[in-house]
Order: C-alpha cells, then sequence, then structure tokens
C-alpha cells in the first residue's frame, strides 16, 4: 500500500472526523466526540472488513465474487433465525443463542458460497453472473422465509416477531478499556475483535504460508499451478467457501451483533463497498480494512450528525438530512473506482474460468 | 431453400428448450418449496395462473406489470450485447421516474399556463428519458475513461437515486396537500398522461409502445452499423479497436441508450399508469430485469416473453396470496431459480439430458485494473 | 554419453479431441543420456503427447513405460515423482512471484507445517544453480527478468524436482541464435551428468545441430525416426509435410517505387512506463518488402500497434503516402490505404463469436456498398464473402460460419483475404504465419511478394528468422526498441542478424567464443 493512498486515507477520514468534532463541540468535548467516532467507526467498519476479507480468498485465488451482498444478507437472516430458534423454541439462554446463531450464520456463507464455486467453478458460468445469481437467490429466498415464518398466518411464531435474545455483548481489553474517555474504543463486541484479528490472520495466510502461495498461483496463473501439481479446482472451491463463511461472519454481524432484527435488504449496498475497498486496497488485508475504516467513518459521520442535528448551524442544514448524508458511501466507493487514487492490479486469472 | 428454412426452425427451438425447461424446473422446485412449508402447490398455482390469466382484468394487469419489465429487460439485454453489465437499471429507472414526474405535474406552473399534450407528453417522456440516459452514461463514462468497473459502479448510482429520491419525494417533490400522508409527488397534468386503451382497465399504450420499442432495439442492434459496432466492442474489444470503433465512445453510448431504456420503464409507470412518483415502487426492478434479459438470451423479443412471464408471476402471486395465504416472495425464489437453471445451463442439460449448445455467455474481464 | 537403456517408453499412445485425431497410435522412446528431438509441423501432434508423457492429458489407449515399469499418470504430481520434467514453449511461470517462489511452488520447504522457508529454498536454489552452470537469483521477480533467464529459472524448476527426463517445448521460439547455442550447450552438459532430454521443435536446422535421434511426426502418426547423419533438411521437411517442399520463396528482385510509409523518430512508453521504442526512424518502399527482425519482446508488437494506430505515441511522426497520421485513429490508417495482419488472429483479427461474412468487412462495414448511413446490406457483404472465400481458398461450407470454427490457417487466410482485397499502399504483416501449417504457409508467402510485386509497399514483423531471410528485400534488426542495422537481404548472412539481433556488434565479433561449439553448416 502506497503512501499516496495511506495519505488520502488519513486526510478524508480527519475530515469527516473534524465536521463533526465542529457541529457537536458546543454539547460535548471534541475527545469525547472524537473517541465516540472511532469506537463507532471501527465497529460499522466490521461487515465491510469481513467483506472485503472475503472477497480477497475468493479473487487472490481467481474468482469474481460479487455475491457478497447476497451471503451477507442469507446469514444474517439464517443465524438470526437460528438465535430465535435457539431462545424461544429450545429455551436457551440468549448468550448460547446467539453464539449459534453466528456458527450458523457462517455456515449460511458458506453453503450460499458452495452454490457460487459450483456454478463458477465446476459448471463455468459467467463469474458476475453467478453473483447475481446468489444475491437474487437470496433475497428471494430471506424474504420469502421472513414472511412465511413470521407473518404468515400457519407460521411457527404464529404470525408475530418473537422477542429475539438482544446482541452479543462487548468484550473489554483488560488494561486498555479503564483508561478514562478513550477506553471505550477498546470495548468492542466479539465479531468486530474477530474481524481485526482476521485482517492481520489473512495477511499471515496469504503472504507467508503454503497455502496462500498455492492459492495466489492459482489467482495469477492457473495453469502453471496446475502443471507443478496443485489442484486449481480445489484450491479454488476451498478459498470461496472460506470466503463466504466470512461474508456469513458479517451478515451475523449485522443481526446478532448491531441490531437484534432483520430487516429485508438490510445490507444495502455494503457487500458492493467491501468489494470496492478490496479493489482500493489493492486486494491486501490492510490495504482494504482502511478503506473499509473510511467507510465505516462516512457511516459513522451519518449516525452523528443525526444525533447532533440540532447543532448543525443553518448554512449546512442540508446535513441535516440523513438522506444526503448518507450518501457519502456510495459517493466516495465511485470516487476510489475511478482509479483517481492511483490504479490498482488485481490477480492476473480473475473472473477467469479455468479449463483444463 | 426449405432445408435451410427447417434448419433455422429447429435452431429456434433448440434454443427455446432450455429456458423452457429451467421454467419447468424451477416452477416444480417452487411447488416442492410451497409443500414444504405446508401450502398446497396445486391450489398455489392456480390462483397464479388465474391472477395471471383468468380474465379480461387479469391479463390487464399482467400487461401492466410486464410493460416496465419489457424496457428494463431490453436495457439490460442491450447493455449485455455491448458487453457490460447494466445493474442500474433501478436507479436509471427511478431518475426517469423522478424527472417525467416533475416536469408532468410541474412544468404547466412553471410556465404560467397549461399546455397542449402534443407539447406536455413528448417533453414530460423525453426530459424522463433523458434523465435515465444520463443515470447510465456517467458508470458508462467512468469505465470507458478511467476503467472503473460499471457492475459497482450501477449498484452504486442504485443507491444514489434511491437517496435522492427519498430526499426529494419527502421534500421538495412532495405533494403539499395536507390530506397527504406519504412520500409521493402531487398528480401529474392531465396533459402529461397516457391513456388507458380500453375504458376500465388499467392496461395502457405504454405496453404497445413497449412492443414497438422492443422492434426498434431488435432493428438497432441487427441492421444497422451502430448495431454492428455495438456488438462487436461487446464481443471483442480488441478487434473493435482493430475496426476504427472508437470503444470508448461506443461504451459511453451503450449505457446511455440502456440507461434511456430503463428510465422509459420509470416515465412509463408515472405518465401511464399512477399518473405520480411515489417511494417504494421500484424495488427489485433492477434484479429482475437482469433475470429477464438472460431469460430472453439477450434478443428483444425473447426478452418480451421473458418479461410477459415474469410480470405474469408478480401478477398472479398477489392473488395466489390472497387465495392461499403462500407469502409473494416465493414467486422470487422462483424467479431466482429460473435465472439459476438459465446461466447454468449445464444443469439442465445434465437432468434433461440434452446435448451441449453453443457459447456460454462470458462477460467478466476482472475489475480492469 | 548416450547408453541403450531405454528411459521413458511411449506405446500405441492414441488422443482423440473433438474433431481431431491428435496422436494416432504412437510409438516413441527416450535412451538414457539422449537428446532426441520431436518434429514435426504446427498441429502435427508433438505437444499433446508430451502433455500426456507429462501428465496434462490422459490417452484414449496405449501405455507409458519409465525405466522398464508401467507408469500410471494421472497428473503432473505423478509424472514429476516419476522424474519426469517439462518446460513449456509458453512459460508456466508466475510473473509477480520470485524466481525462489516460482521454483518452490508445489514442493514448498515449510516450518511449522505451513510457514515458507524463503530462505532454505533460496540456498538450495543457488546451490543447484552452481552446480549446472545455470545463473539464477531467487530473489528476483521473474517479470523483471529477459525471456532467456526465465528459460533458466524453467530448467532449474525442474531440476529442483530431480527430473532426470527433461521435455523441452519450442524452446529456441523466444531465443536469438545464440541465445540458442548457449542452450543446446547446457543440454550438451545435462545429458553428461544423466539427464535424458526430449527437444520438440519445427526448425530443422536445429534438430540437425543438437539431437541424437530425430523423430518425426506428422497429423498425428510417427512418420519415421533417423539420426543427423543420414539425413538431410530437404528430407526431414518432406518428412514432416509430407511431400516435396520448397524451402525457399522464389521471387523477381524487387522493383521498389517512392517511399510510401515514413516513420521518424518515433518512442513508445509501455502501461509501466517503460520506454520499448526510442527514437526510431524507418522506411519503405512501394514494390519491396522490409523485414524486421528480432526476438520477440523488443518493441516489436508496440511499433506495429503504434503504427497501425492500436497505440498511443509519446512522440515521432508516421507518414502514409505523405500523409501524416494521427495517432489512435485506425480507420484513419486503413482510409488512407494501410491492411493490417496483426499479430494475434484472435485478439485483434478476428471476431470469433462472429459470422465469416461480418469478419470480412470488419473495417468497412460502414462504406458502401455494404452500408448507406445507419443501415446495412447484408446482402453486399453475404456477397462479398463468397467472392473472397472463392479467391482466397478458404475451407469452409458457408459464409455464415462462426470464425472461430475455422481452422487456424483458414482464420488466418480470412483476415488475409480481408486486408489484400481492399485497395492498399501499405501491408503491414505481423508474425502472418505463426502456428499455421506448411501449406498454408507456402500460401500467406505468395501472396505477399504477389502484393509487393504489384507495387504495395509491406512491412514484414516476424520472429521466425528464415521468413525474414527469405521473403525481405531489405532486413532491419530491432533490438531494446531500436533499429540497430538496416541491409540489403542479399547482403545479410544469418550469423551477423543472430548477432545483431541479440544486441552485439558484428565487427566486434569476429571470432566466435570458444566455448560455444560452431554449428554444422545447415
Amino acid at each position: 500500500m502506497d503512501w499516496r493512498r495511506f495519505a488520502i486515507i488519513v486526510f478524508v477520514i480527519a475530515i469527516m472526523f473534524a465536521t463533526v468534532v465542529m457541529v457537536g463541540s458546543s454539547q460535548n468535548s471534541p475527545l469525547l466526540i472524537i473517541t465516540s467516532m472511532l469506537a463507532t467507526t471501527i465497529a460499522v467498519a466490521t461487515p465491510l472488513t469481513l467483506g472485503a476479507l472475503s472477497g480477497l480468498y475468493c479473487e487472490r485465488s481467481g474468482v469474481v465474487n460479487i455475491g457478497i451482498e447476497g451471503m451477507m444478507l442469507g446469514a444474517a437472516f439464517f443465524g438470526w433465525l437460528a438465535a430465535i430458534y435457539m431462545n424461544t423454541i429450545f429455551h436457551m439462554a440468549p448468550i448460547v443463542s446467539l453464539i449459534v446463531g453466528v456458527f450458523v450464520a457462517m455456515l449460511s456463507g458458506g453453503l450460499f458460497a458452495l452454490l457460487h464455486a459450483a456454478l463458477s467453478i465446476t459448471f463455468k458460468v459467467d463469474q458476475i453472473i453467478g453473483g447475481t445469481v446468489i444475491n437474487i437467490l437470496a433475497i428471494g429466498i430471506t424474504g420469502f422465509l421472513n414472511r412465511q415464518m413470521f407473518f404468515g398466518a400457519g407460521s411457527v411464531f404464529g404470525g408475530q416477531i418473537p422477542h429475539a435474545p438482544g446482541v452479543l455483548p462487548r468484550i473489554a481489553i483488560p488494561l486498555l478499556s479503564k483508561i478514562p474517555t478513550i477506553g471505550r474504543i477498546f470495548e468492542q463486541q466479539p465479531i468486530t475483535w474477530a474481524a481485526l484479528i482476521l485482517v492481520v490472520v489473512t495477511h499471515f495466510v496469504i503472504f507467508k504460508t503454503r497455502w496462500g502461495l498455492r492459492t495466489r498461483a492459482v489467482g495469477e496463473h492457473p495453469r502453471a499451478a496446475d502443471t507443478v501439481g496443485i489442484n486449481v479446482y480445489r484450491m479454488r472451491y476451498l478459498n470461496v467457501i472460506i470466503g463466504g463463511m466470512l461474508a456469513g461472519l458479517g451478515g451475523g454481524f449485522l443481526t446478532l451483533e448491531s441490531i437484534s432484527s432483520f430487516e429485508p435488504l438490510m445490507t444495502n449496498g455494503r457487500g458492493f463497498i467491501a468489494l470496492a475497498a478490496l479493489i482500493f486496497g489493492n486486494w491486501t488485508p490492510f490495504g482494504a480494512w482502511s478503506a473499509a475504516l473510511v467507510f465505516g467513518a462516512a457511516q459513522a459521520l451519518q449516525i452523528n450528525l443525526q444525533f447532533f442535528r440540532e447543532l448543525i448551524p443553518p448554512s449546512l442544514a442540508i446535513l441535516q438530512n440523513s438522506y444526503v448524508v448518507g450518501l457519502a458511501p456510495y459517493i466516495l466507493t465511485m470516487l476510489i473506482l475511478t482509479g483517481l487514487i492511483g490504479r490498482t492490479i488485481p490477480p492476473a486469472a480473475d473472473g477467469q474460468a479455468y479449463e483444463k | 431453400m426449405g432445408h435451410a428454412f427447417v434448419k433455422r426452425l429447429k435452431e429456434l427451438l433448440n434454443s427455446l428448450l432450455v429456458p423452457l425447461l429451467a421454467i419447468i424446473t424451477a416452477i416444480i422446485i417452487g411447488g416442492i418449496i410451497i409443500a414444504i412449508v405446508g401450502g398446497n402447490p396445486f391450489a398455489a398455482y392456480l390462483g397464479l395462473a388465474e391472477g395471471a390469466f383468468g380474465s379480461a382484468k387479469a391479463l390487464s394487469e399482467t400487461a401492466v406489470w410486464a410493460t416496465p419489465y419489457i424496457y428494463a429487460g431490453l436495457a439490460v439485454a442491450l447493455a449485455f450485447k455491448g458487453g457490460l453489465f447494466n445493474i442500474g437499471a433501478e436507479g436509471q429507472l427511478a431518475v426517469g421516474a423522478v424527472v417525467s414526474a416533475l416536469i408532468g405535474y410541474a412544468l404547466p406552473g412553471w410556465l404560467h399556463t397549461s399546455l397542449p399534450w402534443f407539447i406536455h407528453l413528448p417533453l414530460t417522456v423525453g426530459l424522463g428519458v433523458l434523465g435515465g440516459a444520463i443515470w447510465g452514461a456517467i458508470p458508462g463514462a467512468l469505465k470507458a475513461y478511467t476503467g472503473g468497473h460499471e457492475v459497482i459502479n450501477t449498484i452504486m448510482m442504485n443507491y444514489i437515486a434511491l437517496n435522492i429520491t427519498s430526499f426529494l419525494l419527502n421534500g421538495p417533490m412532495r405533494d403539499p396537500n395536507p390530506l397527504n400522508l406519504s412520500a409521493k409527488t402531487p398528480d401529474i397534468a392531465v396533459s402529461a398522461r397516457i391513456p388507458p386503451i380500453f375504458p376500465g382497465l388499467r392496461v395502457h399504450w405504454g405496453f404497445v409502445l413497449a412492443l414497438l420499442i422492443a422492434v426498434f432495439v431488435w432493428w438497432l442492434l441487427q441492421k444497422t452499423t451502430l448495431g454492428f459496432e455495438i456488438r462487436t466492442v461487446g464481443a471483442n474489444p480488441d478487434a473493435a479497436k482493430y475496426a476504427g470503433i472508437n470503444v470508448k465512445w461506443n461504451i459511453i453510448l451503450t449505457m446511455g441508450i440502456s440507461g434511456a431504456l430503463a428510465g422509459m420503464a420509470g416515465v412509463i409507470e408515472v405518465t401511464a399508469l399512477n399518473y405520480r412518483h411515489e417511494l417504494g415502487f421500484s424495488i427489485g426492478y433492477g434484479f429482475d430485469a437482469i433475470a429477464i434479459a438472460l431469460l430472453g438470451k439477450n434478443n428483444p423479443f425473447g426478452v418480451v416473453l421473458a418479461a410477459i412471464l415474469f410480470g405474469a408471476m408478480r401478477n398472479g402471486g398477489t392473488r395466489m396470496q390472497f387465495m392461499t395465504q403462500i407469502p409473494v416472495d416465493i414467486i422470487s425464489v422462483i424467479q431466482a431459480l429460473i435465472l439459476l437453471f438459465v446461466a447454468a445451463d449445464a444443469i439442465i442439460r445434465f437432468i434433461y439430458r440434452i446435448r451441449p449448445g453453443e457459447e456460454r455467455l462470458v462477460l467478466t474481464r476482472g475489475w480492469g485494473g | 554419453m548416450v547408453d541403450d537403456t531405454i528411459v521413458l517408453e511411449a506405446k500405441d499412445i492414441t488422443k482423440q479431441f473433438p474433431g481431431v485425431l491428435a496422436n494416432d497410435h504412437v510409438n516413441f522412446d527416450l535412451r538414457k543420456g539422449e537428446i532426441h528431438a520431436l518434429l514435426g509441423e504446427n498441429g502435427a501432434g508433438k505437444t499433446t503427447l508430451m502433455n500426456i508423457l507429462y501428465g496434462l492429458y490422459q490417452p484414449d489407449s496405449g501405455e507409458i513405460m519409465v525405466n522398464g515399469q508401467p507408469a500410471v499418470i494421472h497428473s503432473p504430481k505423478d509424472s514429476i515423482s516419476l522424474g519426469i520434467g517439462m518446460v513449456h514453449q509458453h512459460f508456466m511461470l508466475i510473473p509477480v512471484f520470485t524466481v525462489a517462489e516460482n521454483i518452490m511452488l508445489g514442493e514448498e520447504v515449510v516450518r511449522y507445517g505451513m510457514v515458507l522457508d524463503q530462505k532454505t529454498v533460496a540456498r538450495q536454489v543457488h546451490e543447484l544453480s552452481q552446480q549446472y552452470g545455470l545463473e539464477v537469483n531467487p530473489d528476483e521477480l521473474v517479470e523483471q527478468l529477459p525471456v532467456g533467464v526465465q528459460q533458466r529459472v524453467e530448467i532449474v524448476k525442474a531440476l529442483y524436482r530431480n527430473a532426470q527426463i527433461l521435455i523441452l517445448d519450442e524452446p529456441t521460439a523466444v531465443l536469438t541464435p545464440q541465445e540458442a547455442d548457449e542452450l543446446f550447450v547446457i543440454m550438451r552438459q545435462l545429458t553428461q551428468r544423466g539427464v535424458s532430454i526430449i527437444f520438440i521443435t519445427h526448425k530443422l536446422k536445429e534438430v540437425l545441430a543438437v539431437a541424437d535421434r530425430i523423430t518425426a511426426m506428422r497429423r498425428g502418426q510417427v512418420v519415421g525416426t533417423t539420426t543427423p547423419a543420414e539425413t538431410d533438411e530437404h528430407r526431414l521437411a518432406a518428412m514432416m509435410v509430407g511431400r516435396e517442399v520448397i524451402l525457399t520463396v522464389e521471387k523477381e528482385p524487387a522493383k521498389s517505387g517512392e517511399v510510401v510509409l515514413k516513420v521518424e523518430d518515433l518512442s513508445i512508453v509501455d502501461e509501466r512506463g517503460v520506454e520499448v521504442v526510442r527514437n526510431l526512424d524507418l522506411q519503405v518502399c512501394a514494390g519491396e518488402i522490409l523485414g524486421i527482425a528480432g526476438v520477440q519482446g523488443n518493441g516489436q508488437t508496440e511499433l506495429v500497434e503504434a503504427l497501425t494506430g492500436l497505440r498511443k505515441r509519446k512522440s515521432g511522426k508516421v507518414v502514409l503516402s505523405g500523409k501524416e497520421i494521427p495517432e489512435l485513429h485506425p480507420r484513419l490508417n486503413v482510409e488512407a490505404g494501410q491492411a493490417h495482419i496483426p499479430e494475434d488472429r484472435h485478439k485483434h483479427g478476428l471476431v470469433l463469436g462472429f459470422d465469416i461474412a461480418d469478419n470480412e468487412v470488419l473495417c468497412t462495414y460502414y462504406q458502401p456498398p455494404f452500408a448507406h448511413g445507419l443501415q446495412r446490406d447484408f446482402k453486399a457483404v453475404l456477397n462479398n464473402a463468397l467472392k473472397l472465400i472463392e479467391r482466397f481458398d478458404i475451407r469452409t461450407p458457408s459464409p455464415l460460419l462462426p470464425a472461430k470454427k475455422l481452422s487456424g490457417g483458414n482464420q488466418q487466410k480470412a483476415i488475409v483475404a480481408r486486408e489484400l482485397s481492399r485497395p492498399i499502399k501499405l501491408l503491414v504483416a505481423n508474425q502472418p504465419t505463426r502456428g499455421l501449417d506448411v501449406g498454408s504457409i507456402e500460401y500467406i508467402h505468395r501472396q505477399i511478394v504477389d502484393m509487393r510485386d504489384q507495387g504495395v509497399a509491406v512491412l514484414l514483423v516476424s520472429a521466425e528468422l528464415d521468413e525474414i531471410t527469405s521473403l525481405s528485400d531489405r532486413i532491419a534488426v530491432m533490438f531494446h526498441g531500436q533499429i540497430v542495422a538496416t541491409m540489403d537481404a542479399g547482403k545479410a548472412t544469418r550469423s551477423e542478424l543472430g548477432l545483431l539481433m541479440a544486441g552485439a556488434n558484428p565487427q566486434e565479433q569476429a571470432e566466435p567464443p570458444s566455448e560455444v561449439p560452431t554449428p554444422e553448416p545447415g
């Protein structure tokens, strides 16, 4: 990741933080605002980070995956459903239900990914079409089951949404979280911690291990890998499934950690923004994570400006409108893709089905 | 000569075979899902058919549903022919709707006069379509000049259009009538409306126009030099450059025409059906349009047929839900399955033991970094 | 030293692909320590046989014996473990990896079961490097290495896996004559250590220079096996093609006229900012063939693309028939009378998914009679295609057949037909006969000479030195983006051209260096 890109990221994040500080400083201390923004940014960036990591494993092995959005949506629903089932039907404790939900979310992501892998690798369907199929399938299935299970007359839950078992609790880092004011940053929920850890783990796996070397080989020049005895199909299948599970974890964040209810289409484009983050980060874990932070900051900006609505000076009244501020992530994504901030180079065989 | 005709006919039937089987298989699987959740598949599909074709009103409603699908499907199909993924039909549609609604209800006020329909209507439609064209051309230009992949950019434009529309419909463009409780515009002037074909039924001339536009798109793609250029860029951009075609301009033009067609879908909904624009009517058109384009094999006439099928399913689905309590979302699942089988036709060929056909559609060329 | 132990034997191998019988009951054997050349023209089945031996394909029938034992080879893993290594014609190296990473891929040395041990591998590569005299630096990125060095990496890669049998597929396609000689020296050294080598090629001179035995294949069958002592170029060519082959092109001396193409001070920068063509000047007159000789990768591709409007120029002028042509406007080039037979017929030359008729008007579809304004005239397009199919003998049942269904030779003929059927002043032909069978090659050479006799200026670019020397009236040698010499074809010698292609100065190389054996005159 080169200096120019890094500088731009820091600059953009600083501007967003500064805006909120300026607006809210009459009500709260700048340090409090910055801390709150930072904590929110890290949390909100979690599904984007996981989505980007998901895309990384897939694309480094040569499979384009635009179905991350659908995988997240499906996982958000099924994880949430599982948690509710555990809690309401099997009467398990909320924390247990939620943990089961997380595993089900990852499993759901993995299964959707298996479908995408089969379509792309075995049936050699165009990978973008395959990803679109995943997205449409996820929207249809979650919409159908959501209505059927909770709103349909003969449904299991008798036509109303049962009480969800809440969200995953925060885990605090022992000493650091005790620091006054700033300590809040070090109290995050499990999936958020997991995302941060996975960024480091992924960097290590992709660049320092045999698995990573073979994955990258298969994504750059599958025929060369084939000629030294590496099973291209197997590597791609496994990497796509890993990616699916990570996307599933990202989806689980939405309904098990962030809020405890499911809305149709709640992913709202995060899967695609995650892809943009991946592209911007040049298909590296740390690069993608920093781009995800930018988007996270944009969302934190939106949330905090709503919180401080009354304090927004009339000259900037347009900022009061959440729709307008909500444009930020999307416009940012498009700007990033223009490559104004530097062209990036995907794995050479990304998107091409391998024919022996 | 007769021999060539029979051969052509056989080719045609062959190419229809897989989509047909895909639909049938998806319906069967849908029926199984219905049965699993405790419903009666036969009653459900009966309700569906009744709702779609069972009366003059049903047919009219099917045509009403199908109309925007035809426009949006043509938009996506044309883009595919040009080698481009237009996933932004939804946003282009929304822009078309918003612009035409604005011109429809506000223009007489701005000019302090009422307008005759032969001025107002073409302006309303034309500017709405232009709005859609611009919304499509922007990602096209980004792709042409910066290499930014149109998949992500068109999706982003969708969300931007959605946000802007929400802002406008809740704010400056909101119907000021104190009885109005929802996010919608005032009704458009009578001079900007497209009339229905039969009194009492909702089916309107926009449907007929859609069929004509399908023929136009076919003519454009197959019979003109411009269509040749679009298809060449889609088939092999390097050879297109070699042939002297200005590939960058071509991409922008293709996306612009595609956006115009999708915008038309929104324009028609406003000027021919609802006579205003309301929030929330267009969710899902974008992905449906992709399914329709692929089911129709990117051929304008196939798109019309696929659009009518999807329109029938959506229309019949409401009646099905009313009669059997099966959520209308099962239609989405069935449509997703249809798309799945059409895209991975190898699955259908395997199930039904059909020999392999012609080239698969492959458009992905990586992110073009 | 060659002894008589048979280390590898293919018995009765048959392999059928859709539409073509690639290997038809092929028998082939390899003795220990020998260099056995497998000769045949493009499409004869040599690479298929080797891919079977290496495990990339499975034979439909037949068996393989390694060191006397029947061998089961389902994948490259099996063949590698049997000591078979292969260096492919298009390198199987990953450009963004280092040399060490490429070498260890698939045989990685790991600590703790998964962490790559780069240091150990670097050391092992160093040792191999010294042992066999194959200089490679483990830490360099492959994409920055010159082609000759990349080939060395491929060989080290095979040796790292203890290959005792080495298959080299068209290894000299990307080398200068001098580099090819160096490769032959390396091959001899390897055989002295007991490695047995199969060497695939279609170049007759090489085969006679270095092989112990020669097996010729034609249309999937083995035609015969012989030794250099018992044969010569003519007889080998006849074996390869099945009839008498005229090895040189008959042509009258050139009658050249005024300058048609003038290139002044052309410089081109590639996507990575590297200057690939530097201040290049050249000119071609009507009625002459200027051949540009050079090893692939010295800027020829970029030069031709810039000349024909497919690539940006950093600076310089291109003047066609007195008119200066702006960059990136291929249509202006065509309208000024230029024809271009592109290097990559699938990339630039044809739209494979379209039918032949549309491909024949690819550059002229917008002009009358093929179109009037927006409306295309399909009758005119069809008639044009029918005429061209007849005139240029393109083998196809119908002009409406998709171009991808044509054979390579017929595809190239279709392109030639399109380009030569317009009234033209300049023909730019880039690798016009690459990958084609001898019949198509002869035909296209004939067409090029005919054009020249009719007064067209011809710019011929080819990596096949024989093609350049037999067709050209004047020869220019390109090295590192510059023309380093221009001369009359009659005055050029192969060794002089080879030295120039390698960037050496023939004046300084009066004596060949002592460790390179002087090959027998072919």
